[in-house]
């Protein structure tokens, strides 16, 4: 099956700290990936790479076949992959509806059935349209962030730890829109909640000090419990 | 009470043009995290455009358009040229803003005239109108509409249009804008143009107001601004207006009342505002 992103070799410094140390993985497209890890495996400086935010200083970054590394974030975010980031980034002081109209690329009808689409999947939006995304609780911001991100008509996701801080119900629902997106869009999703990431991936890679240690499919991470043992410390 | 509502004025019409140049300087930095201490440079080439293309045009119109023109396409080279460079690396900003500073002061020198030139207010606006014994000064009103006019502009771009909404957006996280698909170089271009030719038109409407212009006056209320951009909060409009106002009033108040304090009153402004409220009136960062 074709890939639509490919990383190779990638490896990215942050200041004197070399971060990551020769990432390779691809993303094949119709697909969720799971990208596990420890904290400071690596897992969110492999998003920011890929962004454009925190740019790899070897190795590349293929998008549908094109070379990107060396694009600026703007145009990576333009070729058609959304980010929604681990803090969220929400822009405090604009509403729900403000954030999503900055958000649109275009302001044509696959955009607004994309809008209308992903209300329906998170009614809270609609219910607080008017509201600044700063007074919205961590639940209906992680849906901010995803929504913003799916809005356009990209290629590719990639979520950053949607989970995190979240009360188990609230994962759960999150984890059942991501499945739902799964039908319009390729998903790279980070996740340290295996418990839940393991319900909706189809593939997984396992990550741990800037490296890929192990990836295969989900049903064989499933059956494996010293993988993770070893890299999650669950059973 | 007739000299309270001629200081009132007064105090408003001089926070109108400090709110000019503020205006600018607090979007840029709290777009672009740039210390643009140049900025006065750009009021002070405003306010000789302005004299000069009046006295060319013989239209105060066109002297306030080719003023606004003159500052945008200024603040687009200082942006190209010198600001662009040193992103990221306040040290460098505020000592190559401060060159440039320099640089446009003693450029007024060459291109007019090293002595102080002469600034006529425009027959319509001159005179006064007279309500029972209080005496209102028309031009210091005109000021203040401009002002007012101003402020509503920049209030109704950036909270009704989409690039008003993606400036504040970048204000408050730049990297996520980016992440959007939205080049923020392009924004920050359009910014320091829009500050620019604003802070072009305080200087051009300050011409008459004063009376007479020279190279330095950029200085001096760059000064102003930046204690209005400090208390109002770094990156907010309503701030810098109520701050632009406080500082007019308390200026204008206090050489009537308290001369001996008047130099002092807008530190003394500045440091109890930051003493209750270190972020500023308005500001959502420390």
């Amino acid at each position: 099956m074709m890939t639509l992103l490919q990383v190779k070799d990638m490896q990215t410094f942050i200041e004197q700290y070399h971060i990551l140390q020769g990432v390779t993985m691809d993303v094949t497209p119709g697909e969720i990936t799971v990208l596990f890890g420890r904290n400071g495996a690596g897992k969110t400086t492999t998003l920011r790479s890929i962004m454009g935010l925190q740019p790899a200083s070897k190795g590349s970054i293929h998008w549908k076949g094109e070379s990107i590394e060396r694009l600026a974030t703007y145009q990576i975010a333009r070729k058609g992959i959304g980010y929604v980031p681990e803090d969220q980034s929400m822009f405090y002081d604009l509403t729900v509806g403000e954030t999503m109209r900055i958000a649109m690329r275009r302001q044509d009808d696959r955009t607004m059935e994309r809008q209308e689409w992903i209300l329906n999947v998170f009614p809270d939006l609609r219910t607080f349209w008017n509201r600044k995304t700063g007074l919205l609780s961590g639940g209906q911001k992680q849906m901010m962030a995803i929504a913003r991100a799916y809005v356009n008509d990209n290629d590719l996701l990639l979520i950053d730890e949607p989970s995190k801080g979240l009360a188990p119900i609230m994962v759960e629902k999150l984890m059942q829109s991501i499945e739902m997106m799964k039908a319009k869009t390729t998903v790279l999703l980070v996740e340290q909640n295996f418990f839940m990431a393991q319900t909706i991936g189809d593939r997984y890679y396992m990550m741990d000090e800037g490296k890929i240690v192990h990836q295969g499919s989900m049903q064989e991470l499933r059956n494996n419990g010293e993988i993770r043992r070893k890299y999650l410390g669950i059973a | 009470m007739d000299g309270v509502i001629n200081l009132l004025v007064n105090g408003l019409a001089t926070g109108m043009l400090v709110f000019l140049l503020a205006v600018g300087l607090t979007l840029i930095f709290g777009l672009m995290s740039v210390l643009n201490f140049g900025h006065g440079g750009l009021f002070a080439w405003g306010a000789y455009g302005g004299v000069w293309l009046y006295g060319v045009t013989g239209s105060f119109v066109a002297a306030l358009i080719g003023a606004v023109v003159i500052g945008m396409a200024l603040g687009w080279m200082m942006e190209r040229w010198v600001i662009r460079p040193v992103y990221g690396n306040h040290v460098q900003q505020i000592l190559v803003t401060l060159g440039v500073m320099l640089v446009l002061s003693e450029m007024l020198k060459v291109v007019w005239s090293p002595n102080p030139l002469k600034a006529d207010v425009p027959p319509l606006l001159s005179g006064s109108w007279e309500i029972g014994s209080v005496i209102l000064i028309k031009y210091r009103l005109f000021v203040i509409v401009i002002g007012l006019l101003v402020f509503l502009a920049v209030q109704l771009v950036l909270k009704k249009t989409k690039i008003g909404l993606i400036v504040r957006a970048g204000v408050m996280n730049k990297e996520m804008v980016q992440a959007l698909g939205i080049h923020i170089r392009t924004i920050f271009t359009l910014v320091f143009m829009v500050g620019a030719g604003l802070a072009a038109l305080g200087g051009a409407l300050l011409a008459p107001y004063s009376g007479v212009i020279f190279s330095e006056m950029g200085m001096q209320f760059a000064i102003l601004a930046f204690i209005v951009v400090v208390i109002g909060g770094m990156g907010s409009i309503q701030g810098s207006m109520l701050a632009a106002i406080l500082v007019g009033l308390s200026g204008s108040f206090l050489a009537y009342y308290l001369p001996e304090l008047s130099l002092a009153g807008n530190m003394l402004l500045m440091v109890i505002v930051l003493l209750i409220k270190p972020s500023g009136l308005f500001g959502a960062k420390g």
